[in-house]
């Protein structure tokens, strides 16, 4: 099934879906139907219910100040498990139930299987934490933008640090062999070699779900490394820390974004201690990012989770663009996208041609005391 | 030389894991000739209770060694229980059926189960207590092997010594032999094969909870998913030591676990299961029945 971007056949297909569906027939055609994709169930949805309720925020904001010219906006908002094999259907349903923009996926797998659908449907696709380069460099999805920074500034990012911050020169990088943790590794192996000041000693993947790493950390050890980088998801990241310190290795662990949370120190508990990772770049002292976290805190109680504060950017990003360019045309969301500058929670930020947020970067943390705070 | 005893180690830790659960696999096969597919989730359902329990406990303050005790307790009831019921509603009404037919509802239960647990308890990956202390005797070669590698290792050894002692000089055992050499004929001496059968799924899934407990605790996390992989690389040790044999499982759990520990160390991680796979391959065309696998006639 392919659908033009017809505001004509849009509407109707919208208006079949809802008959079908509920007896809500007739608000249909006028609301604005934002999309959310992202893990917002299984081991991943640490990553993915952020963005749900930072978009919750803005939209319910908007939507009390009477919507966007008129039209209340309309959040549908499908899981995808992080899987790029369910991430195709999720976003099927989301275009065939007619969204005009979708804020997701989360994980860079899922993003890059479910692009080609929004393409072909000419859907604009802003993400708050997919870092694959393949997505905004490679030029094959015109349609997708971001609001966080590409791996190809992480992996220079982790590995700068560990050179020069840390002052270690034998680095072994270690990886999960996925489309997110991968790249990242390959990506830290070229900087390390680019930049000649350090060596790479050891360059492996590991297979996830395995029940025991200890012989990786032997030879991490065995290679003489004085400090790893690891790129892939805080399960396996967790493993390794907890075996390095069972074997003694008292070594640091750099790792990325995907370790970068809470769901990494509840599961390392006393092993995360110390552990290094790259995140969203430091948003501290931003008003904008306070009063997103304060606004987060009225509504749920609780400190906002992973890519909380690029998810709130991305929706306020779009919903201007939409009510600037008064469309929901891709081609004319993307001119405002380029030319405006808006103030977000990661900045004021608009958007080069590739997608990426111009003037985006990323930010050391470390865990301590069982948080995780920004490396001065 | 101290790299390869590091990865000696790291291997045989990892053979003992797989070893634990792979056990289970081979007592049903023996039996009863069916791959019980859902076994790895008895072992991450023996783990769970094993979690649960372990928590409560501490929060009340108990002693280390009363927790797991009484963790490892109550996996293994439950965990047992588990077996006993699966064995009665997804095997027992097809035990005269294709030999595909137990299979597929094998593969069923396992499914079953997975989701059960990702509903009822949690999609997450959950932070597993750390029930073996670091023993102090052993600091000087931690980095060689931890405590919890050391309690794996010979809990591996002794169950493995008890299950070869109840099988061979056991009634129970006796029975159970009887029954995997022919089950009419069983029958016809006055053995209740039902019983039998249940008696092996218990013991069976008992390991498995067992397994559950140490394992968890080695790597420290536990989610639904945990017994699929690890059931996986089980079976395929039980495989290449000859499914059906005890020791054989044990052999082909350490052989495994010291491939890939040495593929990893010696040539590279990446193709860790690259190695474990063309190595069962090999066994396999050269002795289809596994190392210690008895060749039989299919009985058809």
């Amino acid at each position: 099934m392919k659908f033009t971007v017809s505001g004509k056949i849009l509407s109707t297909a919208a208006c079949v879906m809802l008959a079908l569906s509920a007896p809500a027939l007739g608000v249909a055609a006028d609301t604005i139907k934002f999309g959310i994709a992202g893990p917002h169930s299984g081991d991943l949805a640490p990553y993915g219910l952020p963005s749900v309720s930072a978009a919750k925020l803005v939209i319910d904001k908007v939507n009390a100040n009477g919507g966007i010219k008129g039209k209340k906006i309309e959040i549908l908002q499908e899981d995808d498990v992080c899987k790029p094999e369910i991430s195709t259907n999720t976003a099927t349903k989301l275009v065939s139930s007619g969204v005009q923009v979708v804020l997701g996926h989360i994980c860079s797998g899922a993003t890059i299987a479910a692009m080609p659908i929004y393409k072909d449907a000419g859907i604009l696709v802003m993400s708050p934490s997919a870092t694959s380069d393949e997505l905004t460099s490679s030029g094959k999805y015109p349609n997708f933008f971001r609001t966080i920074a590409p791996n190809a500034l992480q992996s220079p990012a982790m590995i700068d640090f560990a050179i020069n911050k840390l002052g270690k020169k034998k680095i072994a990088i270690i990886h999960d062999k996925g489309d997110y943790g991968k790249p990242l590794a390959e990506g830290a192996k070229l900087h390390v070699e680019k930049t000649g000041k350090g060596q790479v000693v050891l360059f492996e993947g590991i297979t996830p779900g395995a029940p025991d790493y200890s012989a990786i950390v032997q030879k991490i050890k065995e290679a003489g490394a004085e400090v790893v980088v690891f790129g892939g998801y805080h399960p396996e990241a967790s493993k390794i820390v907890s075996i390095m310190n069972k074997k003694r290795l008292g070594i640091k662990f750099v790792s990325d974004d995907g370790v970068n949370g809470d769901a990494f120190i509840k599961l390392a508990g006393e092993d995360a201690e110390g552990v290094y990772a790259t995140g969203p770049q430091d948003t501290s002292a931003n008003p904008l990012a306070l009063k997103a976290k304060e606004e987060h805190k009225k509504a749920y109680n609780s400190d906002p989770g992973m890519f909380f504060d690029g998810a709130y950017a991305a929706t306020v990003v779009m919903l201007n663009a939409i009510e600037k360019s008064g469309s929901t045309k891709l081609e004319d969301l993307k001119k405002v996208l380029q030319a405006d500058k808006v103030d977000t929670p990661v900045g004021a930020i608009n958007f080069d041609a590739k997608g990426d947020a111009v003037g985006l970067g990323y930010s050391m943390y470390v865990v301590e005391k069982g948080k995780y705070i920004v490396v001065k | 030389m101290d790299y390869f005893i590091e990865l000696l180690f790291s291997g045989l830790t990892r053979g003992s894991i797989y070893a634990l659960i792979a056990l289970g696999y081979t007592m049903v096969y023996g039996i009863i000739g069916l791959i019980n597919f859902a076994h790895g989730e008895i072992y991450m359902i023996g783990a769970f209770t094993a979690f649960i329990v372990a928590t409560v406990l501490s929060i009340y303050g108990f002693p280390l060694l009363a927790i797991v005790i009484i963790a490892g307790i109550a996996a293994v009831v439950w965990a047992s229980s588990y077996g006993y019921t699966i064995e009665k509603i997804a095997y027992k009404p097809l035990r005269h059926a294709p030999r595909l037919s137990p299979l597929i509802s094998a593969i069923g239960m396992s499914i079953f189960l997975q989701n059960y647990i990702l509903l009822a308890q949690t999609s997450d990956f959950l932070r597993f207590p750390r029930l073996i202390p670091d023993f102090a005797f052993m600091e000087p070669i931690a980095h060689i092997i931890g405590s919890t590698d050391l309690v794996i290792l010979v809990t591996t050894v002794v169950v493995m010594v008890a299950l070869t002692f109840i099988i061979k000089f056991t009634l129970i055992g006796k029975a159970m032999r009887a029954t995997s050499q022919d089950r009419t004929m069983a029958m016809l001496v006055g053995i209740n094969v039902n019983w039998v059968i249940s008696a092996t799924f218990i013991i069976g899934s008992g390991l498995a909870a067992i397994g559950g407990l140490l394992i968890a605790s080695h790597i420290g996390q536990i989610n639904f998913y945990i017994g699929f992989l690890a059931g996986i690389k089980a079976f395929t040790a039980a495989v290449l030591g000859g499914i059906g044999s005890i020791p054989g499982a044990v052999l082909g759990s350490l052989i495994l676990g010291l491939t890939e520990s040495f593929a990893t160390g010696y040539v590279s991680s990446d193709y860790e299961d690259v190695f474990a796979f063309s190595l069962l391959v090999l066994i396999l065309i050269f002795k289809p029945s596994g190392l210690l696998g008895k060749a039989t006639n299919q009985k058809v």
